[in-house]
């Protein structure tokens, strides 16, 4: 074909017309939102067995259930079932008032038996709720038309916030009891913004729109949630337009995605990486531990290795939680730490040895950060061996307080409590501590039932205080969740990590 | 007779090394490092809550007196429930062997076309530049692991070039009304070919990754052996009769020169059902081997037990099969010679 002029621009025209015609539906109204989600979902009840403390699962548990109460974005609790909550005037009882109005998905009315019941099941040990030792504080569960009252039996100055947490879920009684659990597995209902349409395990989840959601019907009618646990396939889904959404894929690709069409939004979230240290040589000099602290650079480990995406911190809490205080600062001094260390007959040329344990690939460049903090340490005279072990592995070490004297992990709190940070993660006879000095139990263990918000915020902050000025952990920041979306697609993040579908709207 | 003799005598030497790999996935899995007891634990466990806990799951009790209630529960077909997902560890396994059992024989048919037509081609063509190409072809083939064809597969035709499904098994709206977990069995069976289509467009990449390695093995190993049995007399006399080289191939060359691939071919494709384990990972495709890797990571150990034994049985009869294939196709082996 000979090429002239005119040849020439009825080729461009043609092309770009096909260009359009063929311009993903991404860029175009979408019907059927996908979301490619970053873990398989093993078991529909929220409330029991293993999956029900599975931090990640929460997101899909949330659009098909409600919790007690919710919660918002910004941590913070709202009316949800439950408009009103509280303790009557001498803390022996709790008062709970039930929304109105509500059905299930199958069309029966939620009421406040449900709730009861709920509540009665979670503190029932029989029943295998992991938070039993929680739910178990209240009893006695009464219903007078819309307002459940319980008594007291332990006073607990976080049950209202375990209403927003780990099997804070109101299940259907009348459903329950007549299907069984395994039948409530097989066709789960609830009061959530969406009802399950069809479910194959390890393969995904359609859902589809609650018309009669109290909350307002979400925007999208129909959601598919497919289970790609691979980093990599999650990053083919949206780049291929087969999926609209999805989350955790690598910063680097991130940035390249969204540099090439596709909208994200990169949120600090309620997940925070920390280095537990054992009371165990040589972490019992506090020289030690203290220059340990003092050596690394947070900000610029979150600005190398992770693109800037991180929040450096100083305590466990994160800006978010209630008992952040901004003045509790350890800040990076390599000088600082090298006296620390010479205080104690530590250089570089004859360094204190100790072994850092830590996963591969299980957070974002977990062992690269490792990496970096044991090369800042060699600098001042720690030198630290690496050991890599899976995730298994360090909960087992734990639970036997066997772990080395450094261990890396990564700490959960989308209820911003810090019972549920400082308190679980550095209380003695806890399982889940590691450090088990004394004087740090006896600080934190009048603060378990203190009943004055304020004192006990302020409680928590002294213990804060006292855990930074002794080096006892090692707080490194507060991780930032990449979500990717099709450009006709606005995700609303939601500050514990948790993925809802109803909360995306159309551009 | 002899065929039989050796066929009870396989199988009774299948059970005890199904026996065998019982004994050491058991203590393995429960001395290597790893308590799903302390991965489930809430926050606030006291000691008595560790202790219900583990003796809820049956953990409390000595490795010995565990292995004998679950050979126990075995034998009366109840493997025990999954720690993870709540249900009956048969009914999770059983549910979900014929979507990698799909996958393994569609890759192997895939290896096997490939393969075959490479090997015949190779040796139609011997001594020319097309035959230097599949050479060369065969060996970046073998040197490249499935999971990276996988991976490059998913750029090339998920991203690239969007034609096939890069994850599941079946596209998610569409209803499927198949009895069986064998959905593309069925969907034959049924006529349903845009079921099939659907199905074939999820299986495709996945089947071709485990296939790519097993087609160059096949390519290689073929074409030495037609190359081998080209040189005997009766193929010269075949020639010398006027047959055309390719009919002279197929039909005189290929029926003695496949068995050694036949063999090799049995051996391999356990090899790659094995290989369905990460290429299941990879492309979120819902069978065994994916579960087995979330099972390893959650370490539900009834549910790790049920999938190796279960795989264990599969090569067993794999390899029962390809010995009893062997011996229909071999007479020499047929009347004990």
């Amino acid at each position: 074909m000979q090429m002239n002029r005119r040849t020439v621009l009825k080729a461009t025209a043609a092309s770009a017309a096909l260009g359009l015609a063929g311009l993903p539906a991404r860029a175009q109204g979408i019907d059927e939102l996908v979301i490619a989600y970053n873990v398989n979902l093993p078991s529909w009840d929220p409330t029991v067995g293993a999956s029900a403390v599975n931090p990640t699962l929460q997101g899909l548990y949330q659009s098909v259930f409600d919790q007690f109460i919710l919660q918002q974005p910004d941590l913070k609790p709202a009316p949800g079932l439950i408009t009103e909550w509280g303790w009557n005037e001498d803390r022996s009882k709790v008062v709970l008032k039930v929304r109105e109005g509500v059905t299930w998905h199958d069309g029966s009315p939620f009421t406040a038996e449900d709730v009861a019941w709920s509540l009665a099941r979670a503190a029932d040990e029989k029943t295998g709720n992991p938070i039993q030792f929680i739910w178990s504080t209240l009893g006695n569960f009464q219903v007078e038309g819309n307002t459940v009252t319980a008594d007291v039996v332990r006073f607990e100055p976080t049950i209202f916030k375990w209403m927003y947490f780990l099997t804070g879920y109101v299940l259907p009684k009348a459903y329950y009891e007549k299907v069984g659990p395994e039948g409530f597995e097989a066709a789960p209902i609830g009061t959530g913004p969406y009802m399950v349409d069809k479910f194959e395990r390890n393969a995904f989840v359609r859902l589809k729109a609650n018309p009669n959601y109290w909350g307002g019907k979400p925007e999208f009618e129909t959601v598919t949630i497919k289970f790609v646990p691979d980093a990599a396939a999650r990053v083919a889904e949206v780049e291929s337009g087969n999926s609209h959404v999805t989350l955790e894929m690598p910063y680097e690709e991130y940035d390249r995605l969204k540099a090439g069409g596709l909208t994200g939004v990169a949120h600090p979230i309620s997940d925070i990486g920390m280095i537990f240290l054992n009371d165990v040589e040589p972490m019992l000099d506090p020289n030690v531990r203290k220059a340990a602290v003092a050596a690394i650079d947070k900000q610029t480990i979150i600005n190398r290795l992770l693109s800037g995406y991180g929040v450096a911190i100083d305590t466990l809490q994160t800006p978010e939680y209630d008992a952040y205080d901004p003045a509790i600062r350890t800040p990076y001094d390599e000088a600082k730490a090298i006296e620390l260390l010479a205080a104690s007959g530590y250089s570089p040329d004859n360094p204190v040895r100790f072994k850092i344990q830590t996963t591969k690939g299980f957070k974002p460049k977990d062992y690269e950060m490792i990496q970096a903090i044991v090369g800042l340490w060699r600098k001042v005279g720690i030198e630290a061996e690496i050991e890599v072990y899976e995730i298994a592995k360090h909960y087992e070490l734990r639970a036997a307080d066997t772990l080395a004297p450094a261990a890396f992990y990564n700490w959960g709190n989308s209820v911003g409590d810090p019972t549920t940070s400082t308190g679980f993660a550095m209380f003695g006879p806890s399982p889940h501590s590691v450090w088990d000095g004394e004087d740090l139990a006896a600080m934190i263990g009048p603060l378990w039932g203190e009943a004055d918000e304020e004192k006990r915020i302020a409680g928590w902050k002294a213990v804060d205080a006292y855990i930074a000025e002794n080096a006892l952990v090692i707080p490194l920041l507060q991780y930032v969740q990449p979500i990717l979306a099709a450009p006709g697609v606005t995700v609303t993040p939601h500050a514990s990590g948790a993925l809802l579908p109803h909360l995306m709207k159309r551009a | 007779m002899k065929l039989l003799r050796a066929i009870l005598l396989r199988l009774a030497t299948t059970a005890v090394t199904l026996a065998g790999v019982a004994v050491i996935v058991f203590v393995v899995i429960r001395v290597v490092p790893g308590n799903p007891i302390a991965m489930m634990l809430p926050p606030g466990a006291t000691d008595e809550d560790i202790a219900r806990l583990t003796a809820h799951y049956g953990l409390d009790r000595p490795i010995p007196q565990q292995f004998l209630i679950w050979v126990g529960g075995v034998l009366r077909g109840d493997f025990g429930t999954s720690i993870t997902n709540r249900q009956p560890v048969l009914d999770l396994v059983l549910g979900r062997l014929p979507a990698t059992l799909e996958l393994s024989l569609l890759a192997l048919v895939i290896a096997v076309l490939l393969g075959g037509a490479a090997a015949l081609t190779g040796t139609r063509l011997g001594g020319t530049r097309t035959e230097a190409a599949i050479d060369v072809a065969n060996g970046v083939a073998l040197s490249v692991p499935d999971f990276l064809w996988g991976l490059v597969l998913v750029l090339v035709f998920g991203v690239l070039f969007p034609i096939f499904n890069i994850s599941g098994r079946v596209t998610p709206s569409l209803d499927l009304p198949f009895v069986t977990e064998f959905y593309l069995f069925e969907s034959l069976l049924r006529l349903r070919f845009d079921l099939l289509a659907d199905l074939l467009s999820h299986m495709i990449l996945p089947a071709l990754a485990l296939a790519i390695p097993l087609a160059a093995i096949v390519a290689q190993l073929l074409k030495q052996s037609l190359k081998e049995t080209m040189h005997l007399d009766y193929v010269t006399l075949a020639r010398t009769r006027g047959y055309g080289e390719t009919r002279v191939i197929t039909r005189e060359a290929l029926p003695n020169a496949i068995l050694p691939t036949l063999t090799l071919v049995g051996v391999q494709f356990t090899f790659l059902i094995g290989g369905t384990v990460i290429i299941e990972r990879l492309f979120s495709y819902e069978g065994l081997g994916n579960m087995a890797i979330d099972a390893v990571i959650n370490r539900d150990l009834p549910l790790i037990q049920g999938i190796v034994i279960l795989f264990a049985a599969l090569f067993t009869a794999v390899n029962l099969t390809v010995d009893l294939t062997y011996a229909a196709l071999n007479p020499r082996l047929r009347h004990g010679g």
